[in-house]
Order: structure tokens, then sequence, then C-alpha cells
């Protein structure tokens, strides 16, 4: 059992490495698409990839080891929130459940590690990205937790693989107004934590409104590659998660070769999907001004906390 | 004569040794045999706590003249924890003072209240009767309170925060006498053991709950009665505020819960409620001040307070829990909030050296005019930055492990039947994740503005790495915060209380295992999956620096113009700008914003200058109004007093005939 989870985990880490990059190259063709604009291709992030770990990386003086550090430690991670989010297979380590808690916060360390890559060079840009970044996140934190929480409650643990397992075993259960809400709210809260639109625009470079990019700036060579990599490694898993908690048919309840085959292909079209979606919707979006992002994600922990209750009130026993 | 009782008398004799020596001896001499002395307190103190703590049983009873019973010593299974905490802290501040106390720290005054101070703080949670404890818990106060006065001479401001500790502590001591009063007349005795057993509920047990959770609030730093923290701990010696934030400030929580689950079990919903809603007030206020502030050690206090309210949250739930029948749930928030006593005494121990070392290094606190101290201080900022990952509650680190139970005892601690818990829940979880989501930005901001960047002042440029004994003490406090992250499962066991020992179990990696709900945390084994997967992510960049290694460059990237000022980097105030916005309505923050415009023409700025001060309102609100009052009061009452003898002669004329007539009644 626990060698399986082990390879799973691994298996799903490998598989997300070489998947993510794909999944933005699908989210910018559609995009380009939209805009009418013909685009560069699909693989074009695997190509930047390359570039960017074949030059040289620049550095400033008066940064410190956080310029190197820091992407590295972003990168480890989003790897294990690849590894311990249920993607693939329902089927988890005994010894590290991927437990909700310790998800968001081994994604918080890749938020800090990242806040700290913008406060190193002690440029104004990159303090405002580092800053603007960790208010969204400082904000976002509780509707993750509670929307979580809501989904949590129906079987009693907060360990992801059950609550999706346990909705493999109750297909009703997603559809319920406790899971729906829930699922709205951890969408929003995905979003900006990844820094898509309407939070952030990802193709932005003007100071007023940048976060991610303006975090960025500075790093060069492969600390920016790892640092890419890392964020799209961190949207791949969210999304991952989310398409497990809507759509968790196909995977992997028992270690078979076969099943988790299967697994892999649902998980290939569950983000091909959703990151078309999330893409095509962003167009039609305008990115909000910094001050009403608060009134968003206010917003989203209302319903999230609608959700939980709602779980308790609905509930007959 | 047990182990334990010798080593409560070692702490005496230890005190008494380091008094001699602060008196015997001079300078540098002084520093370093106090210092050894003042550790030695502390480790005798952790020596009788992890003696009580594995069972043994030791009693000092010393008589006295009332006819009240003997003065009792005599440590239980909650105390042992509180006393190995203490004495923990003891430990590393001390050997960090050895180097640190110079001029006033290093006075007569100060060593001997250092030794005194840490005594009395060892021997409050020993006491077993009300008479002791008041005593040591007087000493406590008494001997911090001239701690904070130490560097009196140097600064006006110091003057003014030891009027307000003294003032508030003394209220906190006012406040736990008269609870006290009430408990032991209900009891007819002045020992715990008997006041536990005639625990009544009746109107006057719930005033004696509320004046003593008022006392010790005081102590611990709870809103709206923290005003002393954020202006104590600033103007103290910094080896001082550690072991008040780490240390003292706990003796509030261990009165706390002592009251609430010992002295006062089971007492109606409300209890539980008040105790859990201070508890979020403070941890939200608490962060909320700490996010926004730009002196060091202020950020400190104020983060003091959200961890002090997140311990009374955890035990607000659990009395909450245990009235609607979830003991077993209840238990496990009790070991999370001791679990977040223990967490916090480390990093908040390593957080406070780290910003001592800093003050010494540069000779400023204020983080506006730190930064690039990275570079300059590896040691120190290696510290801090532990330290701010336990007290941002990340893996792994002991906050997080303290935070991670809260919230298991919280997720699992509403029952639908009840319709308020399955909304005082949720909103508690609300409130915890938002605190942990603050002080995430908060510590960012604290590690990234002082030790990365480049430096904005003369100092910052100039600082040097701190002394050896300063280096040894910081990674000792470093150490705690991992080490307790990796390996939690003892200290987990040890935390919950006797009757509920079996429900905490240990996985075998050491982590902690919650098994009536069937959740673990095994810190160690993510630790050693994250080491698995940044191998190979080291691996390729090592391949990938050999190929093109790193250039240093003048101008990374500069808009295209050259390097910029130091100035025009990000402020710890421009950092939390977006912040103070949103929570504008809380903060009030004061903002001076005054142009100047050029003599040519108005549309050309030559001069912009901008203040900006946070005040806090509840000091504005409640406690500046209370002071005018009093002095008012003051102010009015000097006329019974205008000097003439005809008057006073009168006073006792009047007081006599009033007395006579009592008599006569």
């Amino acid at each position: 059992m626990s060698t399986d989870a082990l390879m799973i985990a691994l298996l799903q880490i490998v598989v997300m490495i070489f998947l993510t990059p794909l999944l933005i190259g699908v989210m910018r063709q559609v995009r380009n698409r939209f805009e009418g604009r013909v685009g560069a291709g699909v693989l074009q992030p695997w190509r930047d990839l390359r570039k960017l770990f074949a030059k040289e990386p620049l550095r400033a003086p008066g940064t410190s080891w956080i310029q190197s550090a820091g992407p590295i430690l972003l990168m480890v991670s989003s790897l294990l929130v690849c590894g311990l989010v249920p993607l693939i297979s329902t089927i988890q380590s005994k010894l590290v459940p991927g437990d909700l808690f310790v998800v968001v916060s081994v994604l918080l360390l890749g938020t800090v590690a990242l806040a700290l890559v913008g406060l190193d060079a002690g440029t104004a840009f990159g303090g405002m990205g580092s800053s603007r970044h960790m208010t969204i996140a400082a904000l976002v934190e509780p509707t993750v937790l509670v929307a979580i929480y809501a989904l949590s409650i129906p079987i009693g643990s907060s360990a992801l693989g059950d609550i999706v397992r346990a909705r493999i075993a109750d297909p009703s259960s997603i559809i319920s107004l406790v899971s729906l809400l829930a699922l709205v709210a951890l969408g929003i809260a995905t979003i900006a934590e990844t820094s898509r639109m309407p939070v952030d625009n990802p193709s932005t470079h003007l100071e007023l409104t940048m976060v991610h990019e303006a975090m960025v700036l500075e790093s060069s060579g492969r600390d920016l590659a790892w640092l890419e990599l890392g964020s799209w490694l961190r949207l791949g898993a969210l999304l991952g998660l989310i398409g497990s908690l809507l759509f968790p048919w196909g995977m992997a309840t028992r270690p078979t070769v076969l099943g988790i085959l299967l697994g892999l292909i649902m998980l290939a079209v569950k983000l091909l999907v959703l990151g078309s979606l999330l893409s095509a919707t962003e167009v039609f979006l305008a990115k909000l001004r910094l001050f009403r992002v608060p009134e968003l994600l206010a917003g989203s922990f209302v319903i999230a906390l609608l959700a939980v209750i709602a779980s308790y009130v609905l509930e007959v026993r | 004569m047990t182990s334990v009782v010798v080593a409560l008398v070692a702490q005496v004799g230890f005190a008494l040794l380091a008094i001699v020596l602060a008196l015997s001896l001079s300078g540098r001499r002084r520093a370093i045999w106090c210092g050894v002395a003042v550790t030695l307190i502390g480790i005798a103190g952790m020596w009788a706590g992890i003696q009580s703590l594995s069972g043994v049983r030791g009693r000092i009873e010393i008589p006295i003249a009332l006819p009240i019973g003997n003065m009792v010593f005599a440590p239980q299974h909650l105390g042992a924890l509180f006393m190995v905490v203490v004495g923990a802290v003891g430990v590393v501040t001390a050997i960090f003072a050895i180097d640190y106390a110079e001029g006033s720290a290093n006075s007569r005054t100060s060593w001997i209240a250092l030794a005194l101070f840490l005594t009395a703080m060892q021997f409050v949670p020993a006491s077993a009767d009300v008479l002791s404890f008041l005593l040591m818990w007087e000493l406590m106060a008494v001997s911090s309170t001239v701690l904070v006065l130490s560097e009196y001479r140097h600064r006006v401001q110091v003057r003014s925060a030891a009027l307000w500790y003294a003032v508030m502590t003394q209220f906190s001591f006012v406040m736990i006498v008269i609870g006290f009063a009430i408990l032991a007349n209900q009891s007819r005795s002045i020992t715990f053991a008997s006041m536990a057993g005639s625990a009544t509920h009746s109107a006057s047990s719930s005033l004696a709950f509320v004046v003593l959770i008022i006392g010790f609030a005081t102590k611990a730093g709870i809103v709206p009665l923290h005003i002393w923290l954020p202006r104590a701990h600033p103007e103290a010696p910094s080896h001082v505020s550690a072991l008040m934030s780490a240390a003292m400030v706990k003796m509030g929580v261990y009165g706390a819960i002592l009251v609430a689950t010992e002295l006062l079990p089971g007492g109606p919903p409300w209890w539980g409620l008040l105790v859990l809603a201070i508890g979020a007030l403070s941890a939200l206020y608490g962060i909320l001040q700490a996010s926004v502030a730009v002196e060091l050690k202020r950020l400190l206090a104020y983060s003091t307070t959200e961890n002090v309210g997140l311990m009374f949250l955890a035990l607000g739930a659990a009395l909450l829990m245990r009235t609607y029948g979830l003991s077993q749930v209840a238990d496990y928030a009790m070991v999370s909030c001791l679990l977040l006593v223990i967490a916090h005494a480390a990093f908040k121990t390593a957080l406070f050296l780290g910003a001592g070392a800093v003050i010494r290094a540069t000779g400023e606190s204020d983080l506006d005019k730190l930064g690039g101290l990275g570079a300059r201080m590896p040691v120190t900022s290696a510290v801090f930055a532990i330290g701010a990952l336990g007290a941002a509650a990340l893996p792994v680190t002991a906050g997080f492990v303290g935070e991670w139970v809260l919230f298991q005892a919280l997720i699992h601690g509403a029952n639908p039947a009840d319709r308020l818990l399955a909304v005082v829940m949720p909103l508690a979880v609300a409130v915890v994740a938002l605190t942990a989501g603050l002080s995430l930005m908060t510590f960012v901001k604290a590690f990234g503005i002082a030790f990365l960047g480049r430096p904005r002042s003369a100092g910052a440029e100039a600082a040097h790495e701190s002394g050896k004994w300063m280096q040894f003490a910081m990674i000792l406090g470093a150490l705690a915060v991992v080490g307790l992250g990796l390996i939690p499962g003892r200290l987990g066991v040890q935390s919950a209380t006797l009757a509920s020992r079996n429900s905490v179990g240990i996985t075998p990696m050491g982590g902690i295992k919650l098994l009536k709900i069937s959740s673990l945390l095994d810190p160690l084994t993510l630790l050693l999956f994250g080491v698995a997967v940044l191998l190979p992510v080291l691996v390729k960049s090592i391949l990938a620096a050999r190929r093109s290694p790193r250039r240093r460059v003048d101008l990374a990237w500069g808009c295209g113009g050259m390097r910029v000022s130091p100035r025009m980097q990000y402020t710890a105030t421009s950092y939390a700008e977006p912040l103070s916005r949103i929570f504008d309505d809380v903060l009030k923050p004061e903002r001076d914003l005054v142009v100047t415009h050029s003599a040519e023409s108005q549309y050309l700025v030559e001069r912009v200058r901008f203040r900006q001060h946070v005040t806090d309102i509840f000091e504005v609100r409640i406690f500046v109004p209370v002071v005018q009052r009093f002095d008012r009061i003051g102010i009015l009452s000097r006329r019974l007093q205008n000097g003439r003898i005809q008057v006073y002669l009168s006073y006792s004329f009047a007081a006599l005939i009033v007395v006579l007539i009592l008599a006569a009644l």
C-alpha cells in the first residue's frame, strides 16, 4: 500500500512536469485564437523553458542567496503539492496523507518563496509585486480553508484522497448545494492564488496592474525557468484538484496498471478542458482594480461559509 | 526528598548565587557569571518540570504565621509543562544575555531582577495554593517591571512604557486576587485542590470566572487589555522582551487554563464562548496591527497578542465542545492550545533574540531603516527566517504543528445537532485561517524588508554579526523551532491530559497522531519527501550552472536607467499599504501628506513629505478617556488638600464622629 502510494505520487509529479507546460501552451493558444491571433503553438512554453535553462542568470549587486534558493523552494513546494493532491488516483500514503491543511501550507511555502524573491533585489517593482501578492494570499486563505472544510464535513476527514473517494462512491454529493458552493469558492481562490484574471493579468508588464510579473522581473536564466515552471505547476495542481472534485470518475482507486492509465488520460482531459475553459473566460474578463480584489475574495469567502453552514443545517440525521 | 524538590530548591540556590555574583562582580565578568547562574536557574526549572512530567511528585511546604495553612509548592502535570517551557526560554535568553547585556542591562539591579523574575515564573506554575501563587505572581510582576525600566536613562519612552506596564500588571493582580477571594470564600480553603473539589455553578462562580479571566487575559495580552505589550516590549532590553513574551505572557495562559479546566470545570456554554470570542478578537486585531507595524519589536509584540489569542481561542473551543459533549475533540483543542504555547515560546524567543541582535548591530529598530542584513548577519538572518516560518505557521516548524492540531480540532468540533457550534466552529476556522494568512504577510514583510534588499540607513550598512554567545543562543532557539516541528509526537502526548493520554499517538517517524479522529501529521516524512523532489531540481540546477555560470552585472533590470537609490525600495510601510487600505476602518492610520511646490510653478513638485502613524483604537477609545477621567478626579480631589491645618483638623474630627456613630450602631 505504502509503496504503491509513493509510486503514484512520483508518477503524478513526473506527469505534471510534462503536462503543465502543455496546459499553459493550450491556454495561451486558446486565448490567442479567441483574440484573432495565430499564436505560438502549444509547445512554446517548453521551448521557453529550454531556452531559459541554457541562458546564464544575471545577478545584481546586493542580491542574496534567496535569488537562487527562492525559485528552487517554489519548485519543491509545487512538486510536493503535485505529489500530495489526488490527481490520478485516490490512493494516498499512510504517512503523508494529502491532508488539506498540509497541502495548503506547502503551497504557501511556495507563495512565500516567490514573495521573498521579489524583495531580494531591492527594487521598487519587486517590492510592489511582493506586497500585492502577499496581500492577496492572506485574504485567500480563509476561503480555501473554509471551502475544503465544507467538503470535509460529510466524511469527517480533511484528507483529500478520502474526500474524492467519497465522491466516487456517492456521485449525488457532487451536485449538492454544499458541494457546488464550496467548489465555486475554491475556484475563485484558485484564480487568485495562481495570479489569473481577473485578479492578475498574467500577460501584462504594466506597473499599475502587475503582481506576479513584478516579482520575477529581476530573475533570469534558470532562476526564471524554475519560477515559471513552479508557478505553472501550482496552477496545474489546483486545476487538477478541482477536476478531481468535480469529476472524480476514472481516477484509480486501486493500484492496477489499467486503472492508473485511465486516471492519467482522465487527468490530461480534465486539465485541458478546465484550462481551455479558464482561458476562454479570461478573454471576456477585464482585470479588477487591485482594491476591488478584496471584494471578490470577501464574496468567495461568504460563499464558502454558506457552504459550511448549509452542510450543517441541511444535513438530515 | 524527590528530584523535583531538589530541583526546586536548587533554583532558589542558583537565584541567590546570581544575586551574590551580581553584587560582587563587575563589568564583563558580571555578565558572564551572572549569565551562567541564571542559565542554571533555567536548567533546574526545566529539570523540575521534566521530572514532574515523568511522574515524580514533589512537595515543598513552607509554614507561615497566618491561620490559613502552609504555603505549598507541588507541580502538577499542567504546571510542569509550563515550567519546562519557561525554563527552556530562560536558558536560551540567559545565554544570549551573556554577550548582549551591556551598560544598564548589565547593572546589578538588572541581573538580580532577571534572576528573581525567572525563579518567580518557575514557581507560579509550581504553586498549589492561592497564597504562594499570588506571592510568586507579584514577585514576577515587580521584577519584570524593574527589568522594563532598565534603560530608563537612555530613552524617555521607557518610563511611560514601564508605567503602563506597571498599571496593567497590577490591575491584573487585583483582578486575580478578587477572583481567588470569591473562590476561597466558596470552598473555605486556599488550596487549589479543595477549590477544584467544591466547584459550584452559582452566580458567584460566574463572577469569579469572569474576573479571573480578565486578570489572566491582562497578563496574557488579550485585546483590549493588550496595550502594555506594544509599549513594554520595544523598550525593554531584547533578552527581557524575549523572556516576557515567550514565557511570562504564558503565565496568563496558564492561569486561564487552570481556572477553566481545573478550578471551575464544566461551566455554562457562555464561558467557553466568552474565552473563544476574546481569543478570536485578539488573534485578528493583533495580527492586523502587526501586519502594519514598522517597528520590529512592536510588530513582534502585536504578534504575541495574536498568538495568545489563538491559544485562548483553542481553550474556548475546548470548553465549548466539552459543554456540548464532544469531550474527545475538546481534548484535541486543549492539546493544540498547549502545543501553541510551546511553539510560540520557541519561535518568539528566536525572533526577539534575532531582533535584539539586529538592534544591537544597527542601532535601528525601525524596519523602514533596515535592509540588506542577510549578507551582513548570516546567522541572525537564518535564525530570524526560521523564527518567522514558525510564526507564520509553515511546515516544518513547531508553529505549523500547533495550528494543524487546532484546525483538526475545530473541523471535527461541530455537531449538527447544536446550531451554536455549527455557526461558531466555521467562524473560528475562518478567523484562524485569516490570522494565518495575515501572519504570513507580516513575517514575509519583517524578514524581507529587514534582511533582503539593500540597506536603507548607514546603521544597516555598517552592521556586523553579533557575539558568539548571542549566536549560540539564537541557534538554540531556531533549533527548538525546527526540532519541535519535525518530531512533535512526544510533545503532543505530553500535552494531552493524563486522562486523555491514550487519544494521542506517535507515528513511527515521531509525528503526531490524533487517534480518535484518525488524522496524522508526520513532518519528518514530509521533509524527506521534499528532499526527494528537491534532489532532481538541484541536479538540474547544478548541471545548468556548469554550462552557464551566474554573471554579476551592475544593473539587472533598472527600468532602463541607473541603479536607483535604496530609498526607492519598498519599505515596511509601503509593503503593508494595501492591507492598511483594506482594513482602514479598523486600523485608522493617520496620514500626513505635505507637498511643497516649486517656486516657479505650482505644477512642479519640489518635495513630498509623507508620514503615517497607526494608532491602537482600543488605546484611543478606551484607555485614553479612562486616564483622562482619573486625571480629572485627581485634580478635583486636590481641593481636599489645600494646606490649611484647620481643614485637616476638621477632617479628623468628622472621621472621629463617623467612627463613633458606626460604633454606636
